[in-house]
């Protein structure tokens, strides 16, 4: 396995705020590594950190065993969430503009096939839905062959629809051989899309792995879910409870059956009761205690 | 790093050229106040102004009785050549030395001129009056002809600082120019490429304004096109890189418009845009010699009006090149990509 990425005790201290506290983590090459956190984690500064658009106050960053430098810059590809283009411009004019900022040189042909914009060619980039702006941005991002892909939350505010064709894209990409680092809100996304997960929180990283090892690790079975308002009496016997914020009491089992008969007799409403796989966001909640969209 | 230079230029020229209403506005700015001044201001002058040869800027009134006349305009000059110049074009009505012996300067082919030499002649306490007359000719110069300078000068000066200053606060704000510094571009290709646009841009709006002026109001020309084209060259570098300084750091769209205008308005008031200097004081005339269109200014009219040579220019274009780079040097240093 090649590490195509590696951050060492990487730091950033802002006045007053340390938004990113000595974290580690590396990129294997050719997968999709997720960066997960609430806002303020400090996930958007450590990816920006990486990419280069802002200095780290301490640690190092390697690039396929090397510190990153304008070998790097030449071979990554980058897709902020927030990036406005230049006005008036039209969609193949805006990826002739950075592709000739790069040595490497994707063809564009293939980009406009594979972002699926050639009907758009002609269109000013102001008129774009917010879909096919992603997939603007995102062949952006690929113009110059990328090795590594940076996606910072890449379907945000993204209709359903939307997001899935984002996700075969990002998917497609991945299958030529690229790595890819994505940042998202969306737990669904991440857990479609990465092989790898960081979560972090408070500048630190509190977890990481791949999703499913992650899950195994922090749960045993599967999860029962069912209304706090549903519930009669004292759940006092029941194992492995969890009483959640917003009124949903979580019971993590291996023996369903034997847990069902535990609660029955407290439960007003059978009908309510959900039976589910711990997922992604299961995980976030229980190693930070606040959602994802805190 | 040349490729990467001409398509941010490309792409910035395009930018500007498809923005129809900016485009427009920059091309009939000029023209407009050109066409409106040239009807306002086809009169000749009404005040008569007569300079005074002498050292210091208060004129003492107590030596002549000439100095006290009403609707007469007394500047002070210890420049003689310069006075000279001045009379020959018809922009002073009179040059008057009451050293000894006294003597005065006249042209005989103004009006204006004509009527004060009766007025310092009737004046005089003796008679026939002390007084030696010597003649300098020359034609005059229209108001058209000696605002057209100002007018493009003026338009270069908001085009430059505005269309660099103002568009890099913007690229800035709206994290496009994130975008670029995640890419191979450096600050000094990015900054390179602002500029030439703009330098193009401006050149081809001023050569245009200039030529359809020139054509329509058959303004004045007596020196060299190229020497002409220097000076605009050499002025429009000084302007674009003086917004780069501004718009080096500047996160906010607002402050960067206050900033341009804090030097842009002081600049047009005192670089002669619109009037002459010439009775302002010397702090005032001391000062606009900071600015990069006063030169500007200066070395245009010496070339369209007087046909100055580029040896007579040089000091100014070297002036103005020494501050391109000492500007283009700073807002390089002190670029700045993010807006945080």
């Amino acid at each position: 396995m090649t590490i195509a990425l590696e951050a060492r005790n990487l730091k950033k201290v802002y006045p007053g705020v340390v938004a990113v506290n000595g974290i580690n983590f590396a990129v294997t090459e050719g997968i999709c590594f997720g960066l997960l956190g609430p806002n303020g984690a400090g996930k958007t500064t450590t990816v920006e950190m990486i990419e280069g658009v802002t200095s780290p106050t301490a640690g190092e960053i390697f690039y396929y065993g090397e510190p990153a430098g304008k070998k790097f810059r030449q071979e990554v590809g980058i897709q902020f969430q927030n990036t406005a283009l230049q006005d008036f411009l039209t969609v193949r004019e805006t990826i002739e503009m950075f592709r000739s900022l790069y040595e490497r040189k994707a063809d564009i042909d293939d980009i406009i096939e594979q972002c699926s914009l050639g009907e758009l060619l002609d269109r000013d980039n102001r008129k774009l839905s917010g879909g096919q702006r992603q997939r603007l941005l995102l062949a952006v991002a690929l113009v110059n062959r990328p090795r590594i892909i940076f996606l910072d939350e890449p379907t945000t505010g993204l209709d359903p629809q939307a997001r899935r064709n984002f996700w075969d894209l990002v998917q497609s990409i991945r299958a030529g051989g690229a790595t890819i680092v994505l940042t998202t809100h969306y737990m669904d996304e991440a857990q479609v899309l990465c092989d790898e997960i960081a979560i972090m929180d408070a500048g630190k990283i509190i977890a990481q792995g791949a999703p499913d090892a992650l899950l195994r690790k922090q749960y045993e079975g599967l999860i029962i879910e069912l209304p706090l308002a549903d519930i009669t009496t004292d759940l006092n016997g029941v194992e492995h409870l969890v009483i959640e914020n917003m009124g949903i009491v979580e019971v993590v089992t291996t023996d369903v059956s034997k847990s069902l008969q535990e609660l029955a007799p407290h439960v007003t409403n059978l009908n309510h009761i959900k039976i589910r796989q711990p997922n992604l966001e299961d995980l976030f909640i229980d190693l930070t205690g606040h959602t994802l969209r805190d | 790093m040349f490729a990467r230079i001409y398509s941010i230029f490309k792409s910035r020229n395009r930018e500007f050229l498809r923005d129809r209403a900016s485009f427009t506005w920059n091309l009939l700015l000029p023209i407009v106040l050109m066409l409106g001044l040239s009807f306002a201001f086809n009169e000749d002058r009404n005040a008569y102004t007569v300079a005074v040869l002498q050292d210091g800027d208060d004129i003492v009134t107590e030596q002549h009785p000439f100095l006290s006349m009403r609707y007469i305009r007394f500047v002070a000059t210890s420049d003689k050549e310069d006075a000279l110049a001045k009379l020959s074009r018809h922009q002073l009505d009179m040059l008057v030395e009451f050293d000894t012996p006294p003597r005065y300067w006249v042209n005989p082919d103004s009006a204006k001129g004509h009527f004060v030499e009766l007025a310092l002649l009737q004046s005089s306490s003796t008679s026939p009056p002390m007084i030696e007359k010597e003649q300098i000719l020359g034609d005059a110069v229209r108001y058209v002809d000696w605002v057209l300078p100002g007018i493009l000068g003026m338009n270069m000066m908001f085009s430059c600082m505005f269309g660099v200053g103002y568009v890099i606060v913007r690229y800035r704000k709206n994290g496009f120019l994130k975008r670029l510094h995640a890419t191979p571009l450096t600050s000094f290709e990015f900054i390179s490429a602002q500029v030439l646009s703009r330098m193009v841009l401006i050149m081809c709006i001023t050569a245009f304004v200039y030529t359809g002026t020139h054509l329509f109001l058959d303004t004045r020309m007596d020196g060299n096109y190229f020497t002409l084209f220097l000076v605009a060259l050499v002025g429009a570098l000084s302007m674009v890189s003086l917004g780069l300084v501004v718009s080096a750091r500047v996160t906010s769209e607002e402050l960067a418009g206050g900033l341009l205008n804090l030097i842009n308005w002081p600049m047009m008031l005192l670089s002669g845009v619109w009037f002459s200097l010439e009775g302002a004081g010397s702090f005032a005339q001391n000062l606009a010699k900071i600015f990069p269109l006063t030169h500007v200014l200066n070395s245009a009219r010496a070339v369209m009006l007087d046909g100055a040579t580029l040896a007579d220019v040089a000091p100014s274009l070297v002036a103005l090149l020494g501050l391109s780079v000492v500007f283009f040097f700073i807002g390089s240093k002190i670029f700045r990509w993010h807006q945080y």
